[in-house]
């Protein structure tokens, strides 16, 4: 099981609603059911990781999330969930609008482009970097949208959600990000996990 | 007689309006079952079936000699596992296995209804088939499931029964029929019609029956069943137990020779005015427009678990049209689970070995049937 499962359950609020956008095999869903009794739905891309899915009595649809989150009402789920896949996006900004739209809230993890043995990988071998996170060549990488933390931050500030928590995932330990260690979370943190929510004012 | 002998028979003495406005009652629903009820009675599922199946799910039929029509998904151990459920499954009004149909004998004229048989509905065919329940007193099923045309009467069984099902499989359907499948069913139509021994539908099984149309009507359908890679591969351009062409109108090619044979042993098998009035039905079934063009208001409030299955190479009922069905159902928050299975097969899939589809489905009942 992936280290922010744990992370994630902690944030979700006992009994709620939820939908985990690439749900792959179902393993945070069950968890998530199993810890927090919600009431919890999946969509996943893959065909067999669907079957597997509804294999475990889980309720999950085949779909793009890209195009098949329009078929969900406005707030359906108290959260939306997405697992290190935004940066596999065509269009990230408008999967977010969507996230927070479906969703009253939405956990996005990000696996950090901004770690330092990302920038040492570029910068020593000159090569597109390639990490435990990150185990594709450029070639054949899903992820064509990569960011950072940093640059997370900053895309809040420009299609206007409101970010409530930011976690950093370092050697499976959480910590606090904050405008104060932001530049060294950024440096450290494989993984950034935000609670966000959309702005009153759009 | 034998043949009733070996079919089992309800009459359902309760008055039954139909879509076209006649009433029908003291009429016979044929059905059987396999496996048994349990003593709290929650282990029940209702497998509908299609365009020309009947009550013989499984095992021998004993009509025609032949393995039930869903031999591979019905069984002991099966994807719907008669060693835990008792599995129903009734002959469709209109039909020909015994259920009220247009073989029938009118009691008025004391002959053959033929085409004075009032045209049905799938959700007549539905409202007749739920007498069942109440035979068994079965309060809730655990499941209703079906494929094709069996898949709509799942839609409309739910939509009807909100309370009935405790999940529901409709597997490669559609909400509504389309403009491409009653256009192929008006082509069987027509050539049943088209046979001079279907006298306006007054023929009678002693005398000659319109088989030449009936035959047509089935090969044609056939083609629309399978995919064109799948017939491909299968066929190709195979000659038929020749070494090179014929020059003439004979069977020269497998595929020519495999569909008159499909067509011929369906004409034993099948009453010609039972395809015209099941064909009609399918036709006239909209669930979009009997909710006012709104599909999600058929499914408002359901508590029912739906599990949707489509087949990438089924051209009849697609999958955009199944995932139309999901797609009602997650606007008003149903719970819906949805897959489309991989298969060249095309529609016909889900009557035939396509292990993904048997796996996923007997995960899915076998999960749901424990919660």
């Amino acid at each position: 099981m992936k280290p922010e499962y744990k992370i994630i359950s902690d944030i979700v609020d006992e009994n709620s609603r939820v939908l985990d956008v690439g749900c792959d095999d179902g393993t945070l869903m069950e968890f998530l059911k199993k810890n927090k009794n919600v009431d919890i739905r999946g969509i996943e891309i893959s065909k067999e990781k669907v079957q597997a899915c509804i294999s475990k009595g889980l309720t999950v649809i085949e779909g793009n999330a890209e195009f098949d989150l329009k078929q969900f009402p406005n707030k359906s789920f108290d959260y939306v969930v997405l697992g290190q896949t935004l940066q596999a996006f065509i269009n990230p900004e408008a999967v977010i609008r969507e996230l927070l739209r479906v969703g009253k809230k939405a956990i996005v993890t990000i696996p950090n482009f901004g770690h330092w043995k990302v920038r040492l990988n570029l910068l020593i071998k000159g090569t597109m970097p390639m990490t435990k996170t990150l185990p594709h060549e450029w070639y054949n990488t899903p992820n064509i949208h990569m960011c950072t933390i940093k640059d997370f931050f900053k895309f809040s500030q420009k299609i206007n959600f409101k970010i409530f928590k930011s976690l950093a995932l370092i050697n499976e330990n959480v910590s606090n990000i904050n405008n104060s260690n932001l530049l060294t979370k950024n440096l450290f943190s494989e993984l950034g996990i935000f609670l966000i929510e959309k702005s009153n004012e759009n | 007689m034998n043949l009733k002998e070996k079919i089992k028979t309800i009459i359902v003495d309760k008055p039954l309006k139909l879509d076209c406005g006649q009433i029908i009652n003291n009429f016979p629903l044929a059905y059987e079952t396999y496996g048994s009820l349990n003593a709290k009675k929650d282990n029940a599922i209702l497998v509908c079936h299609a365009l020309t199946g009947d009550q013989f799910v499984t095992g021998l039929n004993p009509i025609t000699k032949k393995d039930g029509w869903w031999s591979y998904a019905v069984g002991p151990n099966k994807s719907i596992d008669t060693n835990k459920y008792f599995v129903i499954c009734a002959n469709v009004i209109g039909g020909c296995m015994g259920s009220f149909g247009p073989g029938h004998i009118n009691q008025e004229t004391q002959k053959i209804y033929g085409t004075d048989f009032p045209v049905i509905t799938i959700n007549d065919i539905v409202n007749a088939q739920v007498n069942l329940l109440d035979h068994f007193e079965i309060k809730k099923l655990f499941s209703v499931v079906g494929g094709s045309m069996g898949g709509m009467q799942v839609l409309q069984f739910v939509s009807n029964f909100p309370e009935k099902a405790k999940t529901a499989v409709p597997i490669a359907c559609t909400p509504s029929h389309s403009a491409q499948n009653i256009a192929f069913n008006e082509l069987g139509r027509q050539a049943i019609t088209a046979d001079n021994n279907w006298s306006d539908g007054k023929y009678s099984s002693t005398k000659s029956t319109p088989d030449k149309g009936l035959a047509v009507a089935r090969m044609a359908a056939h083609i629309t069943y399978l995919s064109k890679k799948g017939l491909q591969e299968k066929f190709g351009r195979k000659l038929q137990e020749r070494d090179d062409l014929k020059f003439g109108f004979d069977a020269d090619f497998q595929i020519e020779s495999y569909l008159r044979y499909q067509g011929s042993v369906f004409v034993d098998r099948f009453d010609a005015n039972s395809y015209l009035y099941i064909t009609r039905a399918m036709d006239y079934f909209d669930l979009v427009k009997q909710f006012d063009g709104n599909l999600s208001n058929a499914f408002k409030n359901s508590k029912t678990k739906f599990f949707i299955m489509s087949f990438t190479s089924d051209w009849l009922y697609p999958t955009q049209e199944n995932k139309e069905i999901v797609i009602a159902l997650n606007a008003v928050g149903a719970d819906v689970a949805f897959v489309e299975i991989v298969s060249d097969k095309g529609h016909d899939s889900f009557l035939l070995n396509v292990p993904d589809f048997l796996k996923t489905l007997k995960n899915f009942l076998d999960k749901s049937y424990v919660e």
